[in-house]
């Protein structure tokens, strides 16, 4: 109700002749503009023969692409090759975030340790990847690092596991067979752990006492699963990639494969964005009075309790809004990957389909969407997360 | 008040001014002849064909082209700004007037011809797609090209014919694509890949960039018709008309043994071609709005087409590519160069 009135006063105010016409032609120029170019192109691409609109995405492409989650080659039309790209985004973005969160966590922690050499270590880690340039990191890894990894026939071999050469890195591929079985096992661990917890809070109202359900939770969570697969006989076979020789060429061949490309990309954006959030944790952190942790401590709790139940839950409304940015940062961040030849939605839509269509305005236009969406249901979930965890003013 | 309220409508008279430019631009030639300058897509570095050197001078079989035309148009072959593209960028920047003509060893076909906007206005380089391989790899033929990772040049006919013949051939691979050629070929020499492909010139010219050229052979498989000529838009048949004829009266020169040097010499020839080619019978200059000497400029600045190649990409420059055999020569020795009459 109140904001309705709120409203409505800002309108009466806004509608006052003084104000009203000023607005009414920014307005009317606004759109003017948005016409004007939208008729400019309609004009020009009439005049210049050029075809328009969406047909093209049924099309084949005719290109293969690298790297790719889902079955393409160039059979498929130009729209799998945009999802082909937009799923190649999503799985750089989706690890990105996940290494940078724990990273960052973990440095911005580690700089307001009394311990003067990891804080040191952690002040020289933020300083050193907030500070270069994202595009140079990227090509630091891929040019630097991964590029100068032994030839295919000479790859490292890390304990029968991981093989590494100029062309990737291998991991075996898990088979598993009756894997349901494992499923089962986690679902009846996570179902036994609820319980446990429903218990352990009514032991601590009722005693004080309270169960070590974190360390319960881990053996619960492994045993399960083990005894389950054990019951249904799961089975378990490793498909190591195997080494080709036709001629003088070498290659491997099955296994579970991560390019380079996809490794450089996915370090340097992780790297560079850890240093922000680090920053954003221990910003967090420093702006919880010290009286927080005092009356922390003179009710009794120990420092991981007090950590865990009083500091970082006020410390989160202070750390989400900002690092929600940094997330947004690292899914924009990584439409870099076209300056190394990982086949994101930049790189396969808005470059090679475009080149091969030069349909430049719809694809682009299609890329932009794209991104703002991403970007607008990241914004969204956090921000969702952002109200539950704030002060409720009562 | 009313000093805010004046800024307000000034703005919007500025804006509206700004709006009202005119859709409709006056002629390629025209502006060229405004700007006192040709402005010319090149590539990014492909030797013989657009190369920086060290002092920032382009060369190359392309780079002739542009110069052709600034000959042509100003009278002047070194009147060119040379703008560096991508295989990726180079037809948006053309077709948004960035530039007045490309001329970027780009393949001519039907989709780019009819579907862009654009017009190719002839060939002047026929060449093939084919495979650079290591000699380690003991391969002779592309048929043994199996499980490979091949190095290639996103957006390009390329990509699209790499695709085709290797499945045509049922043998598997995977593409690593780069944006620029240069990204491509550095890949390929540090392992990345086993295979590199582009047009067999390219190959020629990028063995010349890589740590060690004698390692690397070329396959003999030629797996495409790549015939490589300058492009302008396709709103402007007076444009096209004169980027065409540059074209052809350097291949017409060379028919009639007409050269940069000897040019001046048969001013005081009989032969009514060679009469008219120089401009001094007939008007050809006039009907293309340009003035009567354009082709003698052209020739007495840049050369005739056998010059142009032997300079750029023939048996004595680093790419060595010999002229005889192949089809860049002309129609009466056994090449497939034939220019219309000049008349």
């Amino acid at each position: 109700m109140k904001k309705l009135s709120n409203f409505k006063n800002t309108l009466s105010k806004n509608l006052q002749w003084g104000n009203f016409l000023p607005q009414f032609f920014l307005l009317f120029f606004f759109f003017l503009l948005i016409f004007y170019f939208t008729r400019n192109a309609q004009v020009n691409l009439l005049a210049r023969n050029i075809t328009s609109g969406f047909d093209f995405l049924s099309t084949n492409s005719g290109f293969d692409v690298q790297f790719s989650l889902i079955a393409y080659d160039g059979s498929f039309s130009f729209g799998r090759a945009y999802l082909v790209g937009l799923l190649n985004t999503l799985l750089v973005s989706f690890f990105g975030v996940i290494f940078a969160s724990i990273l960052g966590f973990i440095v911005g922690i580690s700089r307001l340790s009394e311990n003067l050499l990891l804080s040191k270590l952690s002040l020289f880690y933020v300083e050193l990847f907030r500070n270069l340039p994202l595009i140079l990191q990227i090509f630091f890894w891929y040019f630097v690092v991964l590029r100068n990894l032994p030839s295919t026939e000479k790859s490292l071999i890390l304990l029968d596991f991981l093989i590494i050469n100029v062309q990737g890195f291998y991991f075996p591929k898990f088979i598993f067979t009756n894997f349901q079985f494992i499923v089962y096992g986690i679902i009846f661990a996570i179902l036994t752990i609820l319980l446990i917890k429903y218990y352990s809070n009514k032991m601590f109202y009722n005693t004080g006492k309270y169960l070590p359900v974190f360390k319960l939770s881990l053996i619960f969570l492994i045993l399960f699963p083990l005894f389950f697969s054990f019951l249904g006989s799961v089975g378990l076979k490793f498909e190591q990639a195997k080494l080709i020789q036709n001629f003088g060429i070498f290659n491997y061949v099955g296994g579970v494969k991560l390019v380079p490309e996809f490794l450089a990309l996915l370090f340097a954006l992780s790297l560079y964005t850890s240093a922000f959030i680090a920053e954003n944790v221990r910003a967090g952190i420093l702006s919880i009075s010290k009286g927080q942790k005092e009356a922390a401590k003179s009710i009794g709790l120990n420092n991981s309790l007090s950590l865990k139940l009083i500091i970082i839950p006020q410390a989160l409304r202070v750390i989400i809004p900002p690092t929600t940015n940094q997330y947004l940062n690292l899914v924009k961040n990584s439409s870099l990957a076209a300056g190394i030849g990982y086949p994101d939605l930049t790189s396969v839509f808005a470059g090679t389909s475009l080149s091969q269509t030069g349909k430049a305005i719809e694809i682009i236009f299609i890329v932009m969407m794209t991104y703002l969406s991403i970007s607008l249901f990241i914004s969204l979930i956090l921000n969702w997360y952002n109200k539950k965890i704030a002060f409720i003013s009562k | 008040m009313k000093n805010s309220m004046f800024k307000f409508f000034g703005s919007i008279a500025l804006f509206a001014f700004l709006l009202s430019g005119t859709v409709a631009k006056a002629g390629t030639k025209e502006d060229v002849t405004k700007k006192g300058s040709v402005s010319c897509g090149v590539s990014q570095g492909v030797p013989g064909f657009s190369n920086a050197d060290a002092s920032g001078k382009w060369s190359g079989i392309d780079v002739d082209m542009c110069r052709a035309v600034a000959a042509a148009v100003l009278g002047d072959s070194n009147k060119v700004k040379y703008q560096p593209l991508s295989a990726k960028d180079r037809f948006e920047v053309l077709k948004s007037g960035q530039i007045d003509m490309l001329s970027r060893n780009t393949t001519w076909t039907l989709s780019r011809d009819a579907g862009l906007g654009l017009e190719f206005v002839g060939t002047n380089f026929y060449d093939g797609q084919g495979f650079i391989v290591r000699k380690a790899a003991k391969v002779n033929t592309a048929k043994k090209l199996n499980n490979v990772k091949v190095c290639v040049e996103t957006g390009t006919t390329t990509e699209l014919n790499l695709r085709d013949y290797f499945k045509a051939n049922k043998l598997k691979y995977e593409a690593v694509s780069f944006t620029k050629a240069d990204e491509a070929v550095a890949a390929y020499d540090a392992g990345r890949c086993d295979v590199y492909t582009t047009d067999k010139s390219g190959l020629a010219a990028q063995r010349t960039k890589m740590k060690n050229p004698g390692e690397h052979t070329v396959l003999p498989e030629t797996i495409s018709k790549e015939p490589l000529g300058p492009v302008v838009r396709g709103n402007d048949q007076n444009w096209k008309d004169i980027a065409a004829w540059s074209l052809y009266v350097m291949i017409e020169a060379e028919e009639l043994g007409v050269s940069s040097k000897n040019i001046d010499s048969m001013k005081s020839t009989d032969n009514p071609n060679i009469k008219r080619l120089l401009g001094l019978e007939g008007d050809t200059g006039k009907s293309l709005g340009l003035s009567n000497t354009w082709a003698y400029n052209i020739i007495k600045q840049v050369g005739n087409y056998g010059e142009v190649y032997e300079r750029n990409v023939g048996a004595k420059t680093p790419l060595g590519l010999a002229r005889n055999g192949s089809p860049n020569q002309l129609w009466s020795k056994g090449g497939i160069l034939y220019a219309p009459p000049v008349r």
